[in-house]
């Protein structure tokens, strides 16, 4: 995917937004992984999460349905049987930015959460937790009946 | 600052499950107005939950979760009457805190 080239001009076309969310990131002392968030193809979400290596291992999805009927509103529950995993991502391939949400699991933290996403079409969902630095991945694809992305 | 999030935390076996609305527009940038506009982004870009000070659950979102978010989760420890904290920050900068006593 030539999503290099279509990321620079997303950025000259969003230059104002860039600028509010390097504001946002000046006073708050959380960490926002804007590489990777903004990125628009999967490959290079993974690459900027350092996830382009994962495996397969005891990550899974629970609670979350075949088929979306209302894209805006997909629940997404991701659990984890690695054992220290610290983090866990959610990426919706054909999403205009297919990462979703990373979350830090901290030591006593069951690596178990649920949300809610909005889904632009029907997409394989990747779930990749993190342990001891490597990656693990599942896969599954969601059908959407009604796009969540539209205008 | 938005609306108040609706926290709910209770004790389940020797764990404390957490689940959070929040009331957040959570706006893609990826929408037009009727004028064909853009309408910008704006969306909770990080998220944190404390309990006796330390940080039990902590993420990073991007336009994708959905509008007024959910989020549950379980932590070990945690008794009846603790406070849970959380607190999310947008793009724009504007931020909420809001706490829960755990049932």
């Amino acid at each position: 995917m030539k999503s290099g080239g279509a990321g620079a001009v997303y950025a000259a076309l969003s230059a104002a937004g860039w600028l509010k969310a390097a504001g946002a990131d000046a006073q708050s002392p959380e960490r926002w992984n804007k590489d990777a968030f903004e990125s628009h193809a999967l490959a290079d979400a993974r690459k900027a999460l350092g996830a382009e290596a994962a495996q397969s291992g005891e990550i899974a999805f629970v609670q979350t349905p075949e088929i979306a009927e209302n894209g805006a509103v997909v629940p997404i529950g991701v659990t984890s049987s690695i054992p220290g995993t610290d983090s866990i991502a959610i990426l919706i391939e054909k999403n205009p930015n297919p990462l979703a949400a990373v979350f830090d699991i901290p030591a006593g933290t069951e690596a178990a959460i649920t949300t809610r996403v909005k889904m632009a079409q029907t997409s394989n969902v990747y779930a990749l937790a993190r342990a001891g630095g490597r990656y693990y991945v599942a896969t599954k694809e969601i059908k959407v009946t009604l796009g969540g992305c539209g205008g | 600052m938005g609306d108040p999030m609706k926290i709910r935390a209770a004790i389940v076996g020797d764990e404390t499950e957490v689940k959070v609305l929040m009331s957040h527009e959570m706006e893609t940038g990826q929408r037009k107005n009727a004028k064909g506009q853009v309408i910008p982004a704006w969306f909770i870009q990080n998220v944190t939950v404390v309990w006796k000070d330390k940080t039990v659950l902590s993420a990073q979102w991007g336009t994708a979760v959905s509008k007024n978010p959910f989020l549950s989760f379980r932590f070990k420890g945690g008794a009846k009457g603790d406070k849970v904290i959380v607190t999310w920050v947008d793009n724009r900068g504007d931020r909420r805190t809001d706490e829960a006593l755990i049932a």
